[in-house]
């Protein structure tokens, strides 16, 4: 036996890095940068000279160059509404992802679990479910007291359909043979929730998590548009677009679609960190 | 007229131990079991009148054509199902659900891949609550050593081989204490070598503590290297075809498959499945051809 341990228990630990030297090392990173320097020094070439052996450059070719964006940028850079639109466009996304976070985990779950539960509240569901979210912009206008709780719950029902679909398929997915050997061994319905539903689930609640939050930042910012951006007169991002189209500077109007980028891009990687270290046997793979 | 001496002094020798062995151990009765499955008009008998008793402190082996109701007997016999007809009884009670005196170690790793080897161990006193924590400490880390993965008690499933992570489930549930091991194909999916080397040691650990146990193959070498009595399975509906003993001395060691003894045993069950098989074979084949033709 103990040849048998021994001739299987070859797995050869990796050496130890130190942090700096794994991000320089990281060829996903390089190649990451090299490809936004490229899409940059195209975008630049592209509407510097509109016009390529007679033909005009569609699209690209009619919007400022990154050059010009980038002076309009440092105008506003030092303007402190600038960063106020940050700040209320995320407070905005992570109220609603938050609230859509805590209702519909729970929600999702007992779907799953519970068939009487499954029976009366997924119908409704599934109608409320198809209707895009700012087609809910006028009614929650109507239903809620400041235009700061209309938008918030636009952007809760943005999230909370895709993190109560992914989490209802989750859980529904577990491998049945998890379920029964924890019964044998004497779990209750209880410990079966708790123990291996909840642990099973986690993969999808965190996929659904990183979609939801890409469509709160789709839909924080339509809706900021469309009710004026609060009734502090402060903007948000999407507010920002606006009237910086309404200003007539479209450099301007790039920045702040860059800046939603950005922001979009940094809570979703945020929401995939903390999917990581929550879930310990899956950074193994 | 050997045989029957081997017998013997196999039973004689068995006494030593029989007085431990009564007290972790149990026997299982089927009584004309039937299970089919599927619609009133469209129903198939998986299982039709299996009757069979198994012994405390034996090991015994059921053997079958692959798609005969292996599966659906293992799941009867843990209680996730309940026979249609018929009854089974464990120590002379009806089993009603699944429990902790019957651990069932899977064809496909059961382990929970969001614990550590070490959590999947012990997941079940700890969600039970009925040993004292030192006591389960101690008692994990003596099967650890026992199934040789000490050094692998807090890494987590996906990183163990295949043959560790069966090693890691014959863990999790001999720290159950269960009367009745139940294994329905454990070693299937695992490479030639390591498959011996789990036979070998799981022989070893069988004749440790002698705890009954039911073990389910199609592999009819592994069936005769392990088994104390050998139950040929028949055809859908499933039902005993034969019961063979198999009276090979114990310790068990892999060169006893080479003697003649074990060649007889795998003739003569080899027939017995080769005929199984080739009746089904038959009824399949129109279907086949007819799907050809279409």
């Amino acid at each position: 036996m103990t040849n048998a341990v021994q001739s299987e228990s070859i797995i050869s630990a990796p050496r130890k890095k130190s942090n700096l030297e794994k991000l320089i090392r990281n060829k996903s990173l390089w190649r990451g940068i090299v490809a936004l320097i490229g899409a940059v020094i195209f975008w630049e070439i592209c509407s510097q000279s509109k016009i390529w052996f007679g033909v005009e450059i569609p699209w690209i070719g009619k919007v400022p160059p990154p050059s010009e964006v980038l002076e309009a940028w440092k105008k506003i850079f030092y303007y402190s509404g600038y960063w106020e639109s940050w700040y209320l466009s995320t407070a905005r996304v992570f109220a609603g992802f938050i609230i859509a976070m805590l209702l519909g985990i729970p929600f999702g779950l007992m779907l799953a679990v519970n068939r009487y539960f499954r029976d009366v509240f997924f119908p409704p569901f599934e109608i409320l479910r198809p209707i895009p979210p700012l087609a809910w912009v006028p009614a929650s206008i109507i239903f809620w007291p400041t235009t700061e709780m209309s938008i918030a719950f636009v952007t809760f029902l943005g999230a909370f359909f895709t993190i109560v679909i992914n989490v209802l398929g989750g859980a529904r997915n577990i491998d049945v043979q998890y379920l029964r050997a924890a019964q044998s061994m004497g779990a209750k319905q209880w410990d079966l929730f708790w123990k291996v539903v909840l642990p099973g689930t986690l993969p999808s609640i965190w996929t659904g998590a990183a979609v939801g939050m890409g469509i709160t930042w789709e839909v924080v910012l339509a809706s900021e548009m469309i009710s004026g951006g609060g009734q502090q007169g402060g903007g948000g991002l999407g507010f920002f677009i606006w009237s910086s189209y309404m200003g007539g500077t479209v450099a301007q109007v790039i920045v702040g679609m860059i800046s939603i980028g950005i922001a979009g891009y940094l809570s979703s990687s945020l929401i995939r960190y903390i999917g990581v270290i929550s879930m310990p046997w899956r950074r193994l793979f | 007229m050997q045989q029957s001496d081997m017998k013997n002094l196999y039973s004689s020798a068995d006494i030593s131990s029989a007085g431990k062995s009564t007290e972790n151990s149990a026997s299982l009765e089927l009584k004309n079991v039937c299970r089919g499955f599927g619609d009133e008009w469209s129903r198939e008998e998986v299982i039709s009148n299996f009757s069979l008793s198994i012994n405390p402190g034996e090991l015994t082996v059921l053997v079958g054509p692959s798609g005969c109701g292996k599966s659906s007997l293992v799941n009867m016999l843990a209680g996730f199902d309940k026979p249609d007809t018929g009854e089974i009884l464990l120590d002379g009670d009806p089993i009603t659900g699944p429990g902790k005196d019957r651990m069932v170690v899977f064809q496909e790793s059961a382990l929970m891949p969001w614990l550590t080897a070490y959590q999947n161990v012990v997941f079940g006193p700890k969600i039970r609550n009925d040993i004292p924590a030192h006591e389960l400490k101690m008692k994990a880390d003596y099967l650890f050593e026992k199934v040789g993965l000490v050094e692998f008690k807090d890494k987590y499933p996906i990183q163990l081989s295949g043959g560790m992570q069966r090693r890691a489930e014959l863990a999790r549930a001999m720290i159950n204490d269960p009367l009745i091991m139940i294994m329905d194909e454990p070693f299937r999916g695992l490479v030639a070598m390591s498959r011996e080397l789990m036979q070998e040691f799981f022989v070893r650990l069988f004749e440790d503590n002698r705890r009954t146990n039911v073990f389910v193959t199609s592999e009819i070498d592994e069936a005769i290297f392990l088994a104390d009595r050998l139950i040929v399975l028949s055809n859908r509906p499933t039902s005993v075809r034969k019961i063979i003993d198999i009276n090979l001395p114990r310790p068990r060691e892999l060169n006893m498959l080479s003697s003649t003894e074990v060649f007889e045993y795998k003739r003569e069950a080899m027939e017995l499945l080769h005929e199984e098989a080739l009746r089904n074979f038959k009824k399949s084949t129109p279907k086949a051809d007819s799907k050809v033709v279409k």
